[in-house]
């Protein structure tokens, strides 16, 4: 009955008709939890997992309910974006405790995903910070959990990917700083054991790390990058700048590009560049969070650049044991198939936490663009899951659209506590997505 | 200064409050606890007072009384915001008593009634002062897709026309504003839309032709010219026009 919208996440595949509803009150959400649904924030992930045919969009939700200055507690409803929170608590001198690459995710997506940042290795993913979950399940019922209420829920909430339930509001502890920049320690690194190596020394001096891998080079020079280590800066650090300058909209916008424009080479060029740009070895620099943390957000659409087939999102996550092996095979295979990945990203996990579908574990994770340019790139894909199924890795949710079902079963090994508790808060599955019914948990 | 804002859970409405800047809200609507999440994240983010108020646009005798109501329980007013609308449906409007009646009297006779009296109230304090109404394109020109809706809009358009007549002399301004569709809940379900302008944008529009005093606004501004073109049609062609 209700019309239908061509829908996609933000790899622009694949491509979903939806007949999407939008919610502006915990009725609205009460209401629609009576048939088959999926909860929808700002479709920031990039497969599959923010599609189905029938979804629920959050963002009306997009209220502050209330605030705690002295402890930094926020509460706030679901479909809150980040950037939004920011714009309220960085005047107040508080930041977000964890960030993904990009402001413009809500914050029930964020819990859906679980999402991490530069940090992880010190301060872990989002659920490290978020206090409480207001929460509206499959029956109606409008349920909090916590840590210490409903802990089981709370858990499978996060990471969950929407299947539990409505998230409407959650509190989020906010982190305290003394001013909007970062203080940045930039190291260029001849190759991926230098890299590794350059992680294991500055990492526990450092709040955020992260490389940019330039993902093309081969040999020798396998995993070039520039590794990005940071702080936030101390008020007398910034010397002139306004301590709490709040980031601009961004005004470039990025057009769709034929799929020939990004090709090998023209890809070599700008990560040549990207990577000579900087001469000495070591340079400190104190960086406006905008820039340092969502230097992608300047430009509106990016994601367009790899052309209108889309592009997959690949990022995993392999044990440190033997991972720097096992990441630079990865690496090579992946430079070998002459795949030209714009971005590719380097960093490491600390420990698990108790989130039943949460994707980090210890170890190193790579994430890369994987442009859609011919149709052998998907069972290429699908050939290296199994290989990160053999070393104990995984793949992140928030980006797959090619995972299947048993390699998915054997890299979540919580997944069966997770389907029980699934089954006791929504036992018809009303909560699902086209991710989820793909890879069996529904 | 503060501002009152009728039906204020509309996203136009809502947007309009995100755009008005110094000013204290009282904020009207049927359920207006409903609103409570809103009011919070106003106080929150703007340090600014936010009252909420029950207002049903049918319940007549009750808005005589809503400038004094207001005025006494969240204190002096200076800017009046109509922005509830009831869209109905034309199809069951040609034959249900009901639904004819709540279409006209949601966006004609409540609102004339309250703007009547909040227009009297604005011009005793007879300091600087102003009236939004937001009206329809829809009332420029009766069309069989909408006419009930779009006869009660044009009702409201020419009441504020008479308002901002007797105003004129005052210090009290009246902005008539006719949006186009925009993206709200009222059209989320309807079909066949075009040039669908996000609630952003028009309450930008309304709030910038307020602050210069325009009287008519279309917003996004091009409907001024399709609507120029469609009501220039003569009514021999236009009456045989599927629109």
């Amino acid at each position: 009955m209700a019309k239908k919208t061509a829908t996609t996440g933000w790899g622009l595949y694949p491509t979903i008709a939806a007949a999407i509803q939008r919610a502006y009150s915990p009725r609205d959400l009460i209401e629609s939890a009576a048939t088959p649904v999926l909860p929808q924030g700002n479709c920031r992930s990039y497969g599959d997992a923010c599609l189905y045919e029938r979804v629920v969009s959050t963002l009306p939700l997009k209220h502050l309910l209330d605030f705690d200055p002295e402890r930094g507690l926020l509460r706030a409803q679901a479909g809150t974006t980040l950037e939004k929170i920011i714009r309220f608590a960085l005047p107040r001198g508080f930041f977000l405790p964890v960030t993904p690459g990009t402001k413009f995710p809500t914050l029930g997506g964020c819990i859906a995903a679980d999402v991490h940042g530069k940090n992880h290795h010190g301060e872990g993913s989002i659920a490290a910070f978020i206090e409480e979950l207001d929460m509206v399940l499959a029956d109606g019922s409008q349920i909090r959990c916590s840590r210490n209420q409903h802990p089981d829920l709370f858990w499978a909430t996060l990471g969950g990917m929407g299947l539990t339930g409505f998230v409407y509001a959650a509190v989020l502890r906010l982190k305290k700083v003394s001013s909007a920049y970062v203080k940045q320690r930039s190291i260029k690194s001849a190759n991926f054991a230098e890299t590794c190596r350059i992680f294991a020394e500055t990492q526990h001096q450092y709040t955020y790390s992260v490389a940019w891998i330039d993902s093309l080079k081969k040999g020798k020079n396998l995993g070039r990058s520039l590794v990005l280590l940071g702080k936030h800066a101390d008020a007398e650090e910034i010397e002139a700048r306004d301590p709490f300058a709040l980031h601009n909209d961004g005004r470039l916008s990025a057009p769709f590009l034929p799929n020939f424009a990004l090709n090998t080479r023209s890809m070599q060029t700008f990560n040549t560049l990207f990577y000579h740009r900087q001469l000495k070895r070591s340079v400190d620099a104190i960086i406006h969070y905008d820039k340092y943390f969502y230097p992608l957000d300047a430009i509106q659409h990016w994601n367009r650049i790899y052309g209108r087939k889309g592009f997959l999102q690949y990022q995993v996550v392999v044990p440190f044991t033997d991972g720097e092996a096992i990441m630079a095979d990865l690496l090579a295979r992946i430079a070998r198939r002459g795949i030209a990945s714009l971005l590719t990203v380097l960093k490491t996990f600390g420990a698990q936490n108790e989130g039943l579908l949460s994707f980090p574990i210890a170890g190193y994770t790579l994430a890369l663009d994987i442009p859609l340019s011919d149709s052998s790139i998907v069972p290429f894909m699908r050939q290296l899951n199994k290989t990160i199924v053999e070393v104990n890795g995984r793949i992140y949710l928030a980006k797959d659209a090619i995972l299947e079902q048993e390699d998915f079963a054997a890299m979540y090994p919580r997944l069966e506590r997770f389907k029980e508790i699934k089954r006791r808060y929504d036992p018809e599955h009303r909560f699902r997505s086209c991710q989820s019914d793909r890879l069996g948990i529904t | 200064m503060r501002a009152l804002i009728l039906g204020a859970k509309s996203a136009i409405a809502q947007a309009i409050v995100e755009r008005l800047e110094g000013y204290d809200f009282v904020l009207a609507a049927r359920r207006s606890n409903e609103l409570e999440p809103f009011a919070a994240d106003l106080r929150l983010r703007r340090s600014c007072q936010v009252d909420l108020i029950d207002f049903d646009a049918l319940d007549f005798t009750s808005l005589e009384h809503l400038p004094q109501q207001v005025h006494k329980t969240c204190g002096e007013f200076d800017l009046v915001v109509l922005v509830f609308g009831y869209m109905g449906d034309q199809e069951s409007g040609r034959r249900d008593t009901e639904e004819m009646a709540q279409t006209i009297n949601a966006n004609f006779t409540g609102a004339a009634i309250a703007l009547a009296h909040l227009a009297n109230y604005l011009e005793n304090r007879d300091k600087k002062g102003g009236l939004i109404g937001i009206s329809s394109v829809a009332g420029d020109r009766g069309r069989q897709s909408n006419y009930l809706y779009g006869a009660a809009k044009g009702g409201l358009s020419l009441f504020l026309q008479g308002l901002r007549n007797r105003l004129a002399t005052t210090p009290v301004h009246v902005l008539t504003v006719k949006p186009g569709f925009v993206d709200t809940p009222m059209t989320q379900d309807l079909d066949g839309l075009f040039l669908v302008a996000p609630p952003a944008k028009v309450a930008d529009d309304i709030v910038r032709a307020y602050e210069k005093k325009k009287n008519v606004l279309y917003t996004p501004f091009f409907w001024r010219w399709i609507m120029l073109l469609i009501r220039s049609i003569p009514e021999r062609i236009f009456k045989k026009l599927k629109l």
